[in-house]
């Protein structure tokens, strides 16, 4: 090997792979994380230069402080009517989230991923596009159709891949789709959403629409160069579209140093593309709702992308698959410094003087019971208990939709496989 | 030992023997890889040597090339072989043809491994067999397992081999052998006498294949999981085939193939992969130009439908006994 050459002048190189700063057994530190007091954060005009948001890329916004306040520039004054139905929305997302976890863990179906912890990023943005606007989330953005009232009952169904499942049985839990919500297809495969978002955006603009694109990506998932080509075109173009990159910290037992988290932040992205960037405190629905917005009105007045980090942390496992405590110290997500987004909301109405322990358990019996009523009607449509017999669904829908007409070959597959099913009835 | 531990031992026997060889990929290092084949490694031999790459598998292969034209000996994982795409680009134009384009001046001892395949209800981006693709492709070695006994001697082969290999595991039978047949439970490795796996280094080489089973009937020709599938097909059916398990899709060892063919007279190919354009194809045309006076029936296929993976449908999808006992009989028919 080279290595083994004397080069008595020179020291040795030695490579650089980022660790994160507590692992299993360890006391979990969250003291490297500068968190800015809320409302501390300038806002700039809608109409601002990307170079005037640089610097905000490297803080925080915030507007819910300790006490539940909403400070500063950056508070979007939103009517109670308008908190409750947030709050209301997040609930939905995390009680659903809890009995899709359990159904998976009955068999009822074969895999689930939870958004604990990260409800504020998809439902607070989405209340603050509009109906039609057009998103491209990942597979932890369920909130965006909560928000939008897609029926509970479709997306378990979807869960299920029973007779019900709009999308036929052949999507993974979880990986929903509705064109009518704005919701577009879930990819399995990271980052293919985000080029495909600015695309959506361009058309929008080649065509004189006026609605805009929003996408969501993972921190993990920024590495991919489909992340790299997106942004590119997006400042290329000036595309009418929202960039958000969900940074939870973790993507499966990675921690987001292994994407670049620890050379700077994701928000920063955006300096190197002369796009504009912000970075969001993900936790604060208020803060998630504010920068949204303004991202969404840059859209509209034809100013462009922006990139929005929304600063958060996975509070659950990567997905049903995974067990986080073998790479990460136990309970990291109950101490992430930054709170719990439904606390956090709760905390502030309650502060207002719009909310109390009546209207909250009222809620959560009503939400409870709603989610349990969607549950059972999902579930007289069947669920994913499969044989190599008995399926949740027809079998020969398999062959549909590959092509608008079906071709020869398919056609005869699909006889091949009647007659197998057949065979094995037998 | 099952074939993740077969293959966690071969890493673990290279990278004690060679420190050129490194072991990297999403989420390899510390947690030992979402199916725990490099567990331990990290541990053992130093973070420079193991470690997780940035979720990019254009970067993973890109710069694995850059380690091999150092004379390192990567060994990177593709978490699924679904994700193998975003590389196809460094894969093909690249590490393909490295050593052609420069006439031997730079060579890539690369190692990809990859689970693929389906049956564990991955849906269509977790369950798909990518290995025609790469077959088509001049200048990629590509090697399917069937028992970890294989997957550790041919994962040391790749290893040591001094071309690109690629190495899609079979993950529907990482735990045990599998025989199609939805209600009977995967057998675990160790009731398997191709669990026996030594400790040390040994190599299974790339290019041969294995017969599995001795028959007169017909010969059938399968890899990965469908070895299995196969085997319990013809038991079911009292059925004397003779199985050859290919282990290498390319090079294919056509000897062992031919020589089978012409002694049985008769020939069916299975994989999992889509039917058309799949490797299946490739395969009956060359038993066809070699055997075609010493065969008494059209060279038959079962493999997967030409449809994306249905995740709820899998179990329909999935070439099982009876499209597998139907193609066989279709092959004695005549
Ligand atoms: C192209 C591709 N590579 C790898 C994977 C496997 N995979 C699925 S999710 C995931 C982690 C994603 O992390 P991140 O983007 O941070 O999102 P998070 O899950 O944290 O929300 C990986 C590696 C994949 N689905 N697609």
């Amino acid at each position: 090997m080279t290595s083994d050459i004397e080069r008595p002048n020179r020291p040795a190189l030695s490579l650089h792979v980022p660790e994160p700063n507590a692992r299993p057994g360890d006391e979990i530190d969250f003291s490297h994380i500068a968190i800015p007091p809320a409302g501390s954060v300038r806002k700039p005009d809608v109409s601002a230069s990307p170079a005037e948001t640089h610097e905000l890329v490297y803080s925080l916004v915030r507007v819910l402080d300790d006490e539940g306040r909403a400070v500063g520039m950056w508070d979007p004054r939103l009517d109670p009517d308008q908190l409750r139905r947030i709050y209301r929305d997040m609930v939905t997302v995390r009680i659903f989230d809890d009995r899709m976890y359990r159904a998976q863990r009955q068999g009822k179906t074969s895999f689930y991923m939870k958004s604990t912890g990260e409800e504020a990023v998809a439902v607070a943005a989405a209340h603050a596009l509009d109906r039609d606007d057009m998103t491209f989330p990942t597979y932890r953005q369920q909130g965006i159709l909560v928000a939008r009232g897609y029926p509970l009952r479709d997306m378990m169904c979807q869960v299920y891949s029973n007779r019900a499942d709009p999308l036929k049985g052949r999507q993974l839990p979880i990986m929903y789709s509705s064109r009518e919500y704005g919701f577009f297809t879930i990819s399995g495969n990271l980052a293919t959403q985000y080029p495909q978002a600015v695309g959506w955006a361009m058309a929008s603009a080649i065509r004189g629409d006026s609605r805009i694109a929003s996408a969501y990506i993972g921190d993990g998932s920024t590495a991919e160069g489909d992340f790299h080509a997106a942004v590119t075109f997006a400042g290329v173009y000036r595309a009418p579209v929202i960039l958000n990159v969900v940074n939870n910290q973790w993507a499966i037992s990675s921690f987001s140093g292994i994407a670049g988290g620890e050379l700077t932040t994701f928000a920063a992205r955006a300096v190197g593309y002369g796009i504009a960037g912000l970075r969001v405190d993900g936790n604060d629905p208020l803060a998630v709702f504010a920068a949204t917005r303004w991202a969404a009105d840059r859209a509209r007045l034809n100013l462009g992308p922006t990139l929005i980090e929304m600063f958060t942390y996975r509070v659950e496992g990567h997905s049903t698959s995974d067990d986080p405590s073998a790479y990460r110290p136990k309970n990291a997500g109950a101490a992430w410094p930054l709170g719990d987004p439904i606390a956090r909301l709760k905390q502030h109405l309650v502060l207002l003087g719009e909310w109390d322990e009546t209207r909250e358990s009222d809620l959560l019996e009503t939400v409870e019971a709603e989610v349990r009523a969607a549950q059972r009607e999902a579930e007289k449509q069947g669920t994913l208990v499969t044989s190599s017999i008995e399926f949740p669904q027809d079998v020969t829908t398999m062959f549909e939709d590959v092509f608008e007409e079906m071709p020869w070959h398919l056609r005869e597959q699909q006889a091949q496989m009647v007659a197998e099913l057949e065979a094995k009835r037998k | 030992m099952n074939m993740i531990q077969a293959i966690n031992s071969a890493h673990d026997v290279m990278m004690e023997r060679d420190d050129r060889v490194v072991a990297m990929g999403e989420d390899v290092g510390f947690f030992g890889g979402v199916f725990r084949a490099t567990e331990h490694l990290q541990k053992k031999y130093g973070r420079s040597r193991c470690f997780d790459t940035p979720i990019s598998e254009n970067g993973i292969i890109g710069t694995a090339i850059g380690m091999a034209a150092y004379g390192l000996r990567p060994v990177a994982e593709i978490q699924f072989a679904d994700y193998i795409y975003p590389a196809f680009d460094q894969l093909v134009s690249e590490a393909a043809r490295m050593r052609y384009r420069t006439a031997g001046e730079w060579t890539l001892p690369l190692t990809v491994r990859s689970p693929y395949g389906g049956g564990i209800f991955g849906g269509q981006t977790h369950s798909q067999s990518p290995e025609s693709l790469f077959a088509h492709v001049a200048g990629l070695k590509t090697v399917i397992p069937s028992n970890p006994y294989d997957a550790k001697g041919l994962l040391i082969a790749a290893i040591e081999d001094p071309d690109p290999v690629l190495f899609f595991e079979p993950k529907r039978i990482y735990n045990g052998p599998f025989d199609g047949f939805f209600d009977r439970p995967v057998t675990p490795w160790a009731k398997h006498p191709k669990a026996e796996v030594p400790e040390g280094h040994y190599t299974v080489p790339l290019g041969k294949a294995a017969v599995v089973r001795e028959g007169e009937a017909v010969t059938v020709v399968a890899y990965g999981t469908m070895v299995h599938v196969v085997l319990a097909t013809i038991e079911a059916e009292g059925i004397d085939a003779e199985v050859i398990d290919l282990r290498t899709i390319l090079p294919i060892d056509m000897d062992t193939i031919e020589a089978s063919v012409k002694k049985t007279g008769r020939c069916v190919v299975v994989h999992e992969a889509t039917r058309t354009g799949g490797f299946g194809g490739e395969l009956s045309a060359l038993v066809q130009e070699r055997c075609f006076y010493h065969l008494e029936a059209p060279v038959q296929r079962a493999t997967g439908f030409d449809t994306p993976y249905p995740h709820s449908l899998e179990w329909a999808y999935f070439p099982g006994p009876i499209r597998i006992g139907t193609a066989i009989k279709k092959a004695l028919e005549v």
